[in-house]
């Protein structure tokens, strides 16, 4: 056991003598059910870089989205010299470290593929030094390149045509959360230790392939860490040993997060769940006198302002799947204890008081670990926050629990992962909607108009039989998910090889659980579809070669997202058929399948690629995102729709079933007290009856459609809005997906 | 409302359901629309329930769908019935009801008084539905007797006569009116509802609803004529005035 003087105060044992910050967190922190009267506004200098920052970003959106790019050095964790959000002002920033040698400037990261980070730069004017071409593609390869050499033809047939789609060959997979908690309670020397009694116990001297493999990661992860601690070293600080108070644990565990970023362009990097945890030290900072309430909000409000920082060069294609500059710095709070008791900390206020101190962001991707039990105070302000903000989502902490436990992070936009224990492969999605309509044209793409899946018998009547739809269906779902689940771990694979995550991993126990995230996108519209063949009559509207191209639907059906379990039980069916077909399969280092119900903003590019569909959805329309009822389906308002997504079982879709529903003010109620108590009442009901996820709006259509019209209107320049799975400022998405937006439905008044 | 006389059930007719309603009675509301109104308000928003038809329900049938969101309601929503005119349906109503109060339910009934009379065989109905009915949300459409029925057809003597029986039997009421500038914001006429009102014992709120303009394109949908073509929402000033007139604060 050792013991740092740093560690003062601090009660348990357990987690001194093996990492563990779980234990240290459960032995120490202190559960908070006041109310909000205790939060500070912004300090001076808060409001000051905030300032800074907002020119910033105003001058980076009036250049088209990108300030400045890297075009010469490759990022690593030492490539940058220090960089502050400005020169004069860098004395006030409490909590230093960016991602390159200036505020919001773009870094070159061509581990995941030369050629993306290539087109990144040049597509929005940059040119790339011609060396770093010649390096990456003469001396050494990339990620997406090593994929694309081994894809077989059939699976590049399917990417072209999008049935399966989005897929992380093009982009770092992302999604695996360091903990970086761990570099404020033990300092890096002491993690460096630990990995080093791992490396001399991996493997008893055989060298097979998981050995020889599992040994060369833990030497780059312990590289990882040196680096780690030197980059933090040229701002001038020493993480060798345990932070001592609360601005040091900050400041530790952002330089651990710092590390992933600079090293890694996932789509997903999340902070995790560090709520609670700074509270301690926040906590015994403000036991001792050392630190005052508004010190201890500058501290969470100058951390936050950097996770609002994160950028990464994208290439075109990647800002169509994921529009609005995301990089889901997912942050969680609140949340029950094993024991029972609520995590919500003061801590929790605060990280969410900085949408009041500093206004709505999409970023960090502020996520309520939510629970009916959760303390009344917290959850009012937590509403409160939403209606002003509509900048957080909530995720049923009571069905999470009992598969993470109470130490889990978010890891993307929905998905949960014990944090330090486990990673997962993301997988993006399968569209079922296309499979339905190849099981329907015999594996015949209806936009290609070429065989793409395989060549089974096509159905030839004119009006569709439901039994027969379904014969077919499973088939084409079989071939499906095995082909999916192949180039899953392909894409894997390779990135293993070629663009391992050794800042994280370094963060991470080496004895690693992973999960196989596979994703499912469409699913409203298979539901649909397969409730109008079955309840409706659907005739086929074949072109000359008898291909059906569209339908007509005559008669009335049940549609999901009416609380109707005709059509609800179509949903149930559809999800737990897919998951079990995907489990069929080997998956790639033994990780466990699971799947989502979860597009992001994907479903509107989804949808362009997918012909028209048997539930009267026009070829190329945008599916609904995530596990929304489709467009104008829901006919008797919102707690219906809520009650057909709860019936979806989250055991089999553990990787997040993502729902986003926008409600007018006027509906939630007369004034803002009674606005409060009703969406408190609206999510425990939701999420009592054990469904996973909401992303919460709160505004009108007539107040998108004017920010559409007029982006330039100084109120709208952080009017943030909840997508599925994360938050966007509205004036960054495209044309197309606020017109989308603005088609959703909007609960209102009538 | 239909009888179905081999079983003896009596049918609802519904014109459609809202699983989220939060403005029609305290707390989180399910609320029921039924079909079939008597007015003919100029600015009503739902004209298409008017005439009969809608989609026939048992009582049972109905709260075995809306019971299914008691978890949203927790101590102080639950159900409302609104329409048309739901004492057009009266049975229909007191039978709902009757099964929402075994499981303890809040009930409201959104109303515009109309069908109400002290005739006695009604008026036995309606006390018997009240025996099961939390709260009574009456709408005054206008004060006096002229202009009430030019704005929706009818009087409003028996309007007010319920007003006084609900205050005289301690039944619970939320008065509304709605506002359209330059038709029903008569200082005169809202001085005067006001001293009605402040006679009644039992109004918990009055409430005014500015006019919006939202229900016109079903006007154009079911091919009638939307007289009120120049009505505009009344101003947050327009707003505050009435409110004041009709002493809207003395009673949240």
């Amino acid at each position: 056991m050792v013991n740092f003087t740093q560690w003062e105060g601090f009660e348990g044992r357990l987690w001194q003598e093996e990492v563990n910050v779980r234990d240290f967190i459960q032995k120490n922190y202190q559960p908070y059910d006041g109310d909000e009267s205790f939060l500070a506004g912004p300090t001076e200098a808060t409001d000051k870089l905030w300032g800074e920052l907002q020119k910033l970003q105003k001058e980076e959106h009036s250049k088209g989205g990108i300030l400045d790019m890297d075009t010469e050095i490759v990022s690593t964790l030492t490539s940058h010299k220090p960089g502050y959000i400005s020169e004069e002002l860098k004395d006030l920033e409490q909590i230093v470290g960016l991602q390159t040698d200036k505020p919001l400037k773009r870094a070159f990261m061509p581990f995941g593929g030369i050629r993306m980070a290539e087109q990144a730069c040049t597509t929005n004017g940059y040119t790339p030094a011609p060396e770093l071409h010649k390096i990456f593609t003469e001396y050494s390869r990339t990620h997406s390149d090593a994929v694309f050499s081994a894809y077989t033809p059939e699976m590049k047939k399917c990417r072209h045509a999008h049935i399966i789609t989005g897929l992380p060959d093009t982009y770092g997979r992302g999604r695996i959360v360091g903990d970086y908690r761990r570099v404020a309670l033990y300092g890096i020397d002491f993690l460096i230790t630990q990995k080093q009694k791992d490396f001399a116990n991996c493997g008893d001297g055989t060298m097979l392939d998981d050995v020889i493999r599992q040994r060369e990661e833990i030497a780059q992860q312990i590289a990882a860490l040196k680096g780690i601690k030197a980059m933090a070293a040229s701002y001038g600080f020493d993480i060798s040993q345990p932070a001592t108070n609360a601005k040091e644990a900050v400041q530790w565990l952002y330089f651990g997060y710092l590390g992933a970023i600079k090293t890694q362009n996932g789509a997903a990097m999340s902070v995790g769940r560090v709520s609670t945890f700074l509270d301690i030290y926040i906590q015994r900072d403000l036991d001792n006198g050392t630190l005052t309430e508004e010190q201890a909000q500058e501290l969470i409000d100058h951390l936050v302002m950097k996770f609002r920082m994160v950028k990464f060069a994208r290439i075109p294609s990647y800002n169509q799947l994921f529009s609005g500059d995301p990089v889901w710095a997912t942050l969680e709070v609140a949340g029950i204890g094993m024991d029972g008791r609520s995590m919500v900390t003061k801590n929790d206020f605060r990280f969410l008081h900085t949408l009041e101190n500093m206004g709505p962001s999409p970023e960090p991707n502020l996520t309520v670990l939510y629970s009916s039990k959760l303390p009344e105070t917290f959850k009012k302000y937590a509403a409160y926050i939403s209606i002003k903000t509509s900048s957080i989502q909530y995720e049923n902490d009571d069905v999470m629990k009992p598969v993470w436990g109470d130490d889990y992070s978010i890891c993307c936009c929905v998905s949960a992962t014990q944090t330090g224990k486990e990673i997962q492969f993301f997988g993006a999605r399968a569209n079922l909607a296309k499979c339905l309509l190849y099981a329907i044209n015999g594996g015949v793409d209806e936009k290609e108009l070429e065989q793409v899946g395989p060549k089974y018998a096509p159905i030839t009547s004119e009006y569709l039989d439901y039994d027969e739809v379904i014969e077919k269906y499973l088939d084409m779902m079989d071939w499906l998910a095995g082909m999916y689940v192949n180039v899953l771990n392909l894409i894997h694979y390779m990135h293993d090889k070629y663009y391992y995550e050794a800042a994280e991993m370094a963060l991470i126990d080496t004895d690693v659980r992973r999960t196989f995230a596979t994703g499912i996108a469409g699913f409203s519209h298979v539901v649909d579809s397969l409730s109008a063949i079955k309840y409706a009559k659907v005739k086929t509207i074949r072109n000359e070669d008898g291909i059906v191209l569209d339908y007509e639907v005559e008669g009335d059906f049940p549609r999901y997202g009416n609380d109707d379990d005709r059509a609800d039980e179509i949903a149930v069916w559809l999800l737990r058929t897919f998951i079990d077909k995907v489990k069929t399969h080997h998956t790639y280092r033994n990780s466990e399948p699971t799947t989502s119900i979860l597009t992001i903003t994907s479903n509107v590019v989804y949808g362009e690629a997918t012909g028209a569909t048997p539930d009267g959805r026009k070829a190329g329309k945008p599916f609904a995102p995530g596990a929304n009822p489709s467009y104008g389906a829901e006919q008797s308002g919102l707690l219906s729709s809520l009650n057909s997504v709860a019936k979806l079982p989250y055991t089999w879709a553990l990787d997040g079933i993502s729902n986003t529903q926008t409600i007018s003010p006027d509906a939630l109620g007369h004034e803002e007290g009674e606005r409060v108590t009703n969406l408190v009442q609206v999510m425990d009901g939701y999420f009592n009856q054990g469904a996973h996820h909401l992303n919460v709006n709160v505004f009108g259509t007539e107040k998108l459609i004017d920010c559409m019209e007029h982006p330039e209107k100084e109120e709208y320049a952080n009017f943030t809005i909840r997508v599925s799975g994360y938050a966007v400022k509205f004036i960054n998405l495209t044309r197309k997906q606020q017109e989308d937006v603005i088609a959703r439905t909007c609960h209102k008044y009538r | 409302m239909a009888y179905n006389y081999e079983q003896n059930i009596i049918k609802g007719n519904v014109h459609s359901l809202e699983s989220f309603g939060l403005v029609d009675g305290p707390g989180v509301r399910y609320v029921v629309f039924l079909q079939g109104c008597a007015l003919r308000c100029k600015y009503c928003h739902n004209p298409e329930t008017w005439a009969g038809g809608g989609s026939q329900w048992t009582a049972r049938q109905l709260f075995d769908k809306v019971y299914r969101y008691r978890q949203y309601w927790k101590d102080n929503g639950g159900i409302t019935v609104s329409g048309g005119e739901p004492l057009l349906q009266i049975d229909f109503v007191t039978e709902f009801f009757k099964i929402a109060k075994m499981k303890k339910v809040h009930t409201a009934i959104d109303t515009a008084g109309q069908p109400f009379t002290m005739e006695e065989a009604w008026l036995g109905k309606f006390e018997e539905l009240m025996k099961y009915t939390d709260l009574i949300i009456l709408d005054f459409k206008e004060w006096t007797y002229e202009k009430h029925k030019a704005l929706t057809g009818k009087g409003n003597d028996n309007i007010k006569e319920m007003a006084q029986w609900l205050s005289d039997h301690g039944k619970k009421m939320w008065i509304r009116h709605v506002l359209v500038p330059g038709l029903t914001d008569g200082e005169e006429d809202l001085k005067a509802m006001a001293e009605f009102i402040s006679k009644l014992k039992t109004v918990e709120k009055v409430e005014i609803l500015p006019y919006h303009a939202l229900g016109v394109p079903k006007w154009e949908k079911i091919g009638i004529d939307y007289q009120l073509k120049d009505a505009v929402a009344p101003t947050d000033e327009e707003v505050a005035k009435a409110e004041e007139l009709l002493n809207v604060k003395a009673y949240s």
